[in-house]
């Protein structure tokens, strides 16, 4: 071997000591001097995580009275991972939990029982959540039931009484809005996969949280849920804390503040109750029985914002059915036919024949099709086509008359023999492709035909009857009318229905002279929710531009700063002229003091408030009539619309005008024939254009005018639970 | 005369088998003994220390089923020791070429559909009996042979090999430790880089050389961080090695807890078998890469220092056997097992106490694992062969 060989083997050989004395210093370090540190490490090295869930940010009306917030309550949780741990499952103490708390062993058993599981209950029963996080049993737990638990620790391992936050419905003066307000339901595991996909690692949802599930609670959820804290503790081996290792304070959800009004809803929904007993006592003779008027839906509206004020469905039920959970009996309850359906927004999902209501849509259209504003059109009791004979309501004529005296008597033959003539010009059954559907577009101008993207979800579009629709529909249903005696329930086959049927499979793809009258009228296969003809009334009466309707009015954070202001939104123009539209003004303000509504609006004070209108029969076959009453006020100086639907209601004055004056007076202060502002549940009448006040500690002021006790209520209440989770990644190396 | 003879004959005197063995000059003498029991040493301490490491795993089966596994590969491994070290080693020449390949083929079969993948690296060939083969492991035995073969070949006496042979020492080792690369396995590619950096040294390539190839494989390594050639978890190490604090809960968890569990065991460590981290199961691949972490925690610095000393006689052995060779190919061969075992050593328990970054290396002699305990017994046997042909001269 070289020289040379024999020097770097040398070199290599004190490389090598070196490397290993390296190894020897560090080792020296870690473990003797620094040995101390690592032991601790060593000794803590296991975290728990507790999480803090945000507390929810209360919902709002539009002067800052809770109509959701929180309150605190004690809560019984089970540890299912410690029952398990016991002898027989820890059967014992599930007989001793359960009689303290009234229930029996097995009930327990079922709520302990992870879904998914053999024999598991259904969803609500079973337990949804994580198998580690402790089972919550009993809300608004009796105080000496907690007291009991925690005395008698040893009795029962694993199960903890402590405070937690829960949703609460003051309801200021007595308001209802449940179908407004929404609810709150359990996370699914893909909206869990979502959030977490989408933030990566501490994802804002936990397998236990509670998000939005129908109205303003789902589409402001993410306002409201806020942040839930996350607390780093280290435990050592034995599982006793030994330290902080990181501290997330959870951020509290915000404020919605909504633009209604709870004094309006609460009226809104007393009256909307009222005009349903009214419809129920009157009788009706075509179909003689009394009115049944189940259901109904009202809406209050600012005519220049699109801010709704109020909105009212019923039958409705008590939004603190959700809380803690809800039982399959009462969900079925809240769904069923039988019930009416509670859980239906009528405003926005209940779809109706407008009837008249809809006839400015096809005052709009005739003036658009050439027809003269200031033309006199005849008036007679029916109109024969063909071989059909179309009566006028109740049979009244009126020779020729204007559109504002149609209008007002609410002549239905004036406005068949218009759509008729409109229809010839469009081609009769042999359509023209340049020459316009003059009354399904005007329809689409009014807003009608599509949701008015109000900020609930579930909004159902209505529906525009013309010569598009006649194809698909009969495409999407041929077969079934063409095999009615067949397809067709043994009851439905009535002759009239046959009849029909036989019709529709021959040539139900024709938009026909009578489907052409019919939808000059609001009538046939014509559809509006409450909200969309609100919306179009209160077009007609701001000047003719469309506002998105609007429930949510700004968030606001907990200190009372503006998070986000909704602003109103512009959806479109009405297809009418200034010209027109101020002829349907002053047309619609005279339905109220001479036409159809005029006999409920006696001794009301039109001179300082006038009220412009428009009433609504709507004729369903085998239905009884809709009764439909449409109107804003001030006429001259327009400030609110207000619409109420009554489903087999009866007539759209006789069932539903009664209400919309009495909710006018409440409005503008009005009693008897006098208006007195300050005596208005709005104050003066005019809408609210500030933000409730909120002070830096939360603190929500409350109106003064209120007669209500107290004029503050507290915000986020201090005290919330929290949940442990272990948390012991491993990793690869 | 008749009786000028003794009458007594006495025949000569075979040597009993013992004796012979013993004797002065005999091949069990001849041996070099601490190499000998240092590298037992190790394998014993790494018994102990698997089987503290493993016995609380096997959840219903038997807890000292690693102990029997690693006792067993130490029988196996020490059995083809003692064949490497009975034939002449200069006969090896001649085998090299056959040795160089056949690891080939092991390193490609793996990469095949034969191999199968453990964290991330497709580096084993499953075997029948629930036993796997690692050739990558063999093919540093191959390494060693093969350079120090080409290297020693000197036709004139000259004291550096000529540019062809480096070149083609190169070339040679280039190819096994690109199918490494491919596996991907960085920790054994930067041990067979080592090998060939050691074994050039010795044979007198010139410093310029040297200097050169370390500083190809450092510019190589940045490129490939650059280039994102790395997978995710590669990068993540390097990560975690240059911030110990990243993510203790993720990429940064192995290399914290094996840390605590390292400096938690002091002076004189927890005790065998009563660690928290080991027995609490808080470090990953703890009976194979991450085996000084049990060393350190349950035996303290005081069995850490044992250890690194037991490697220490290793090494010292090593050197010296190059030292003494009686010839080039001897002094390479031992030379390159030295290089080896320092830089797997040092490479294995400093990424365990954090002054280097993770790679999947085993602790030689110690880690649980067949193929490794094979080759390096196979490299004991080697040296020992060098050792023993040095003393006839």
């Amino acid at each position: 071997m070289s020289d040379r060989s024999r020097m770097r083997l040398l070199v290599l050989q004190v490389l090598i000591f070196s490397l290993l004395a390296t190894l020897v210093g560090r080792l020296w370090f870690m473990q003797v001097v620094a040995g101390e540190e690592y032991a601790q490490a060593a000794s803590d090295n296991r975290i728990r995580e507790v999480v803090t869930p945000a507390v929810r940010g209360v919902i709002l009306d539009a002067r800052g009275r809770p109509l959701v917030q929180n309150r605190t309550t004690l809560v019984v949780s089970v540890d299912r991972s410690v029952l398990l741990d016991l002898p027989a499952d820890g059967a014992a103490v599930v007989r001793r939990l359960a009689k303290l708390l009234g229930t029996t062993p097995t009930k327990l058993d079922k709520s302990l029982t992870l879904c998914g599981t053999d024999g598991a209950p259904p969803p609500p029963v079973c337990w949804n959540g994580s198998p580690y996080q402790p089972i919550p049993i009993a809300e608004d737990a009796d105080p000496q039931v907690a007291l009991q638990i925690m005395e008698r620790a040893e009795d029962f391992p694993g199960v903890t009484a402590e405070m937690q936050a829960i949703r609460d419905y003051p309801a200021p003066y007595d308001v209802n809005a449940a179908q407004i307000l929404g609810y709150l339901g359990p996370v699914t595991a893909e909206e869990l996969d979502e959030a977490e996909s989408r933030v990566g690692r501490g994802a804002t949802l936990s397998r236990t949280d509670l998000v939005g599930r129908a109205g303003i609670e789902q589409v402001y959820d993410k306002f409201l849920r806020g942040k839930p804290g996350v607390k780093q503790l280290s435990v050592d081996s034995a599982g006793n804390v030994v330290g902080t290792v990181s501290n997330v304070d959870p951020s509290p959800g915000n404020y919605l503040v909504t633009n209604i009004d709870a004094r309006v809803q609460s009226v809104v929904e007393d009256e909307l109750q009222k005009a349903l007993l009214l419809g129920r006592s009157q009788f009706d003779d075509n179909t003689g029985r009394y009115y049944r008027a189940q259901t109904g839906a009202a809406v209050v509206m600012e005519v220049d914002t699109g801010r709704v004020v109020a909105m009212a469905s019923t039958p409705s039920y008590d939004p603190s059915i959700w809380v803690g959970g809800i039982s399959n009996r009462q969900y079925r309850a809240l769904s069923s036919q039988k019930a009416g359906t509670p859980l239906i927004n009528r405003a926005i999902q209940g779809q109706y024949a407008p009837a008249s209501t809809w006839k400015v849509v096809t005052t709009t259209a005739a003036v658009n099709a050439g027809y003269s504003l200031y033309g006199a059109y005849d008036c007679p009791s029916s109109l024969t086509i063909g071989t059909q004979v179309f009566n006028n309501y109740e049979s009244s004529s009126y020779g020729p008359i204007s559109f504002a005296k149609a209008l007002e008597v609410s002549c239905d033959t004036v406005f068949y023999q218009l759509a008729y003539d409109m229809w010839l010009r469009q081609g009769g059954l042999d359509p023209k492709a340049d020459v316009p559907e003059w009354i399904a577009d005007a329809a689409r101008g009014y807003g009608f035909g599509e949701t008015t993207g109000v900020d609930l979800p579930g909004e159902a579009s209505g529906r525009i009857a013309d010569r598009e629709f006649r194809r698909t529909y009969y495409a999407a249903n041929r077969d079934y009318y063409c095999n009615f005696q067949k397809e067709a329930p043994k009851d439905q086959q009535t002759a009239y229905l046959v009849r029909f049927a036989q019709e529709f499979c021959l040539d139900g793809d024709q938009f026909r002279a009578g489907d052409a009258v019919l939808s000059a009228i609001g009538q046939g296969d014509m559809l509006s929710t409450p909200l969309q003809m609100a919306r179009a009334y209160a077009a007609i009466a701001n000047g003719g531009t469309l506002y998105k309707p609007q429930i949510g009015r700004a968030v606001m954070s907990p200190s009372g700063e503006v998070v986000k202001d909704f602003k109103p939104k512009e959806q479109g123009k009405l297809p009418a002229s200034p010209e027109t539209i101020s002829y349907l003004q002053d047309a619609l303000t005279s339905v109220t003091a001479t036409g159809t509504a005029a006999w409920k609006f006696v001794g009301f004070p039109l001179g300082e408030i006038p009220v412009a209108s428009k009433t609504g029969t709507g004729e369903v076959y085998g239905q009884q009539t809709t009764s439909w009453f449409a109107s804003y006020a001030p006429a001259d100086k327009p400030e609110y619309v207000v619409l109420m639907t009554v489903p087999e209601g009866g007539t759209g004055s006789g069932t539903s005008a009664p209400s919309v004056r009495r909710i006018y007076e409440a409005l503008f202060g009005i009693s008897g024939s006098t208006v007195n502002p300050k005596t208005a549940i709005i104050p003066g009448g005019k809408p609210i254009q500030q933000l409730p006040e909120i002070d830096a500690d939360g603190t929500i002021q409350q109106p003064k005018d209120d007669g209500l006790p107290g004029n503050q209520v507290p915000g986020i209440p201090a005290t919330s639970s929290t949940k442990t989770k272990q948390s012991r990644r491993r990793a690869r190396p | 005369m008749t009786s000028g003879y003794p009458t007594t004959y006495a025949p000569p005197r075979r040597r009993g088998l013992a004796a012979r063995a013993m004797g002065r000059g005999s091949t069990l003498r001849r041996l070099d003994w601490p190499l000998l029991m240092a590298a037992l040493g190790l394998s014993l301490f790494g018994a102990v220390v698997v089987y503290s490491a493993t016995r609380t795993v096997s959840a219903g089966g038997d807890p000292q089923a690693y102990l029997k596994k690693h006792l067993l590969n130490l029988v196996i491994g020490m059995a083809l020791g003692l064949m490497t070290m009975l034939f002449d080693y200069r006969m090896l020449r001649a085998y090299a070429p056959f040795v160089y390949v056949a690891s080939l083929i092991g390193l490609v079969a793996v990469l095949s559909p034969v191999g199968t993948s453990i964290n991330g690296a497709q580096a084993w060939i499953p075997l029948p009996g629930g036993f796997t083969l690692q050739p990558s492991e063999f093919v540093k035995v191959a390494l060693v042979v093969g350079l120090a073969m080409l290297l020693s070949d000197r036709r004139d006496a000259e004291t550096e090999p000529s540019l062809p042979d480096v070149l083609l020492v190169l070339a040679v080792a280039a190819l096994p430790l690109a199918l490494v690369m491919l596996q991907p396995d960085l920790g054994t590619a930067v041990v067979m880089g080592m090998i060939v950096l050691g074994i050039l040294a010795i044979a007198g390539t010139s410093l310029k050389w040297l200097v050169g190839l370390l500083a190809t494989g450092a510019l190589a390594a940045f490129a490939a961080v650059q280039l994102g050639v790395l997978d995710d978890y590669q990068i993540n190490r390097l990560l975690a090695f240059t911030n110990p604090a990243l993510d203790p809960q993720g990429i940064g968890y192995n290399t914290n807890q094996a840390r605590i569990g390292v400096g938690s065991g002091g002076l004189f460590g927890t005790g065998l078998f009563e660690g928290s981290q080991t027995s609490g199961q808080f470090i990953p691949e703890q009976e194979t890469d991450f085996i000084f972490s049990v060393v350190g925690e349950e035996l303290g610095f005081i069995g850490s220092a044992t250890l690194i000393t037991l490697f220490a006689i290793v090494l010292w052995r090593a050197i010296h056997i190059a030292t003494r060779a009686e010839d080039l190919f001897g002094a390479l061969v031992a030379t390159g097992i030295a290089c080896w075992f320092t830089f797997q050593m040092f490479e294995n328990i400093g990424m365990v106490i954090g002054i280097m970054p993770v790679t999947g290396v085993p602790l030689p002699f110690v880690s649980y694992g067949g193929s490794s305990m094979f080759a390096n017994w196979m490299a004991i046997g080697l040296l020992e062969n060098v050792h023993l042909r040095r003393a006839l001269r």
